[in-house]
């Protein structure tokens, strides 16, 4: 890839390398990775346990901060970034983790709205319709105000999906979010992610060891011992 | 409810859903605020009971400044005060009239074995306009040998049992090897060193108190000229009498100076004002806990807010909310318990026991301000953390 789209992609990684722990125990994590995402694709990050490919993306999407190399991200480098600047820049992303992750105590609805809230609280009739909308396109219209511990894994698992797309992020980031679910409300559930990122041009990175999906990427990038082994295009 | 508090937060009061949801936890915090409430709530009633009685005795008198030896503290502790001191007052300009006041415990012991110790304030029989009013319209009478006004609170008598005494039916009992006639009662209550008052004339006093004299009263009640501001009169005293063997104040100072040595000096004060510190330190603990247990469980949801985009201040917004709510519904439980525990104390130990408006206010703000400062203490985890690195 030229600098042009390098320096107009959602993400670019660049001589990108990490290190866990501290003195004598200090171990490298991630060696001299190279990465530069398209708009709107779906890229999956695959690997073995213990690859970094988890730590990988909680670069990208700022949950870490950048040692080493660079990270640029919607046009910001997060290497020396301030705490302020981190929050603000979180706000534009979306986050699918392995567990749900969901607030036991508040409902599906409220869940959904927590991602709206971030962004003030500006108008809330408008902001519960936005959330009830997003999570009957999941399929979840009829489980609108149940609580989590209401809710089947995969139900549970479209609902931080509604969450991350709710307030139209630039990127979603989702790490192993099929991890929990059985075969078919896993693929249900990343073939609804694909879909509504395609409608709404959304950059999608995915970490996920789960062969059953991979015919849904339009990238697969596999990592190794902190360094990436394969980098293949599909379709 | 929820409602109430997303238009008064303007977002989700997910401290409250929080809360809410773990009911026997939310019942158990509650309950856990609620106590430390009552103890603080009950070391400041004693220590309100103590103040109440340790200055009430002062409002018995009708009088503007006091002579008293340099050695007292109380009203009955120090050396006796000379009674030519008072003709030294008396020829200072601006005051106009004078007596001395006698001070002793009496030991009254019934025939049914149980007794009280009545605080004996001797004042002569010519002078009852020293006197609180209701005791001075009693007074004359008790020029008369070992006549005398006794307290109908008195602790360790049945309620009621002198409601009948009048001159024409006076109680009649012994103490100190004399015959006395209650002629009246007056209501004073006991504290902690006496259980009641008795009043008697300077004569009777010094018959019941064989080792008193006339001429060493306790203290010297003086009233000054109307129109003079009391404290310019202190200060001439002062310049006339000699200042290493009695002090001059109002009776109004006398009193604070009273009161301030009962809550500083003497151990009782000292107890309790440590208990109401205890209580309070017990109170920020169990908050803590509360609190800090509340973040702990909730740090994966927390971490999720994290990489979402919300701040150190919504956390710390959060546990504020869990940290208000919590003040407020353990204050109400524990204003109730205390307003009955007040009851039986009053009932059981004759102490004046009273729930005022500040001191709740008081207790309510400083619960506030306990659970918030346990809330932001709880949300440290929190802070500088890694998202990342909370999974």
């Amino acid at each position: 890839m030229d600098d042009l789209s390098n320096a107009t992609a959602p993400v670019a990684v660049k001589g990108l390398n990490h290190w866990f722990g501290k003195g004598d125990a200090r171990k490298q994590a991630i060696w001299d990775v190279n990465v530069t995402v398209a708009k709107g694709s779906l890229t999956v990050l695959m690997g073995p346990s213990g690859s970094g490919k988890t730590t990988v993306l909680t670069l990208m999407g700022c949950l870490r901060d950048v040692q080493d190399g660079g990270v640029r991200l919607l046009g910001h480098e997060l290497n020396g970034i301030s705490e302020a600047q981190a929050v603000m820049l979180r706000r534009q992303l979306g986050f699918i983790f392995q567990a749900h992750n969901l607030h036991e105590s508040l409902t599906a609805t409220q869940n959904v709205l927590m991602g709206l809230e971030v962004h003030g609280r500006h108008n809330s009739a408008q902001q519960v319709q936005a959330a009830r909308h997003v999570l009957q396109l999941v399929g979840l219209g009829d489980r609108l105000d149940y609580l989590p511990a209401n809710l089947s894994g995969g139900q549970k698992q479209r609902v931080a999906v509604a969450r991350a797309l709710v307030s139209n992020p630039k990127i979603v980031f989702a790490d192993e979010p099929t991890a929990a679910l059985d075969k078919d409300s896993g693929k249900s559930v990343v073939e609804m992610l694909k879909a509504l990122g395609q409608q709404r041009g959304t950059t999608t990175i995915m970490v996920t060891h789960d062969n059953r999906i991979l015919e849904l990427a339009d990238r697969i990038i596999t990592l190794e011992d902190g360094r990436i082994v394969s980098d293949e295009h599909q379709h | 409810m929820t409602a109430v508090l997303t238009w008064f937060f303007g977002r989700l009061p997910i401290g409250w859903l929080q809360l809410a949801h773990n009911r026997t936890r939310l019942i158990a915090a509650v309950a856990g605020v609620g106590f430390a409430n009552l103890l603080v709530f009950v070391q400041l009633g004693i220590l309100g009971a103590l103040n109440g009685t340790t200055v009430a005795p002062y409002a018995l008198f009708e009088a503007d400044i006091m002579v008293s030896s340099v050695d007292a503290n109380t009203l009955t502790d120090g050396s006796n005060v000379a009674r030519q001191r008072l003709f030294q007052a008396l020829a200072v300009p601006g005051v106009a009239d004078g007596t001395p006041l006698f001070i002793a415990n009496l030991t009254w012991q019934r025939e049914d074995g149980t007794f009280s110790t009545l605080q004996t304030f001797g004042v002569d029989s010519e002078a009852a306009d020293f006197l609180r009013e209701d005791v001075a319209a009693r007074f004359a009478p008790l020029g008369l040998e070992d006549r005398v006004l006794i307290d109908r609170s008195t602790r360790g008598l049945a309620s009621g049992a002198l409601d009948d005494v009048s001159p024409h039916t006076p109680f009649v009992f012994e103490a100190n090897d004399r015959t006395l006639s209650a002629i009246g009662t007056v209501d004073v209550g006991g504290g902690f060193s006496a259980d009641g008052a008795l009043f008697v004339s300077d004569q009777t006093f010094m018959r019941l108190f064989g080792n008193r004299s006339p001429s060493a009263p306790n203290h010297i009640l003086l009233k000054v000229d109307e129109g003079i501001d009391p404290i310019v009169i202190v200060d001439r005293l002062r310049d006339v009498l000699p200042a290493e063997s009695v002090k001059v104040d109002t009776v109004e100072n006398a009193a604070a100076a009273d009161l301030s040595y009962q809550t500083t000096e003497r151990p009782t004060g000292i107890i309790f004002g440590f208990g109401v510190l205890i209580g309070v330190l017990v109170g920020i603990v169990i908050v803590y806990q509360i609190l800090a247990t509340d973040v702990a469980d909730h740090l994966k949801e927390y971490a999720t807010f994290k990489a979402m985009g919300y701040g150190q201040p919504f956390f710390l917004g959060i546990v504020f909310e869990e940290a208000i709510i919590l003040a407020v519904f353990g204050f109400v439980p524990g204003l109730l318990a205390s307003l009955g525990l007040y009851a039986g104390l009053e009932v059981a130990t004759g102490l004046p026991m009273e729930m005022t408006v500040d001191v709740a206010i008081m207790v309510l703000l400083g619960t506030l301000l306990a659970c918030a400062i346990s809330g932001a203490i709880a949300t440290r985890r929190l802070v500088g953390a890694d998202p990342a690195d909370l999974f």
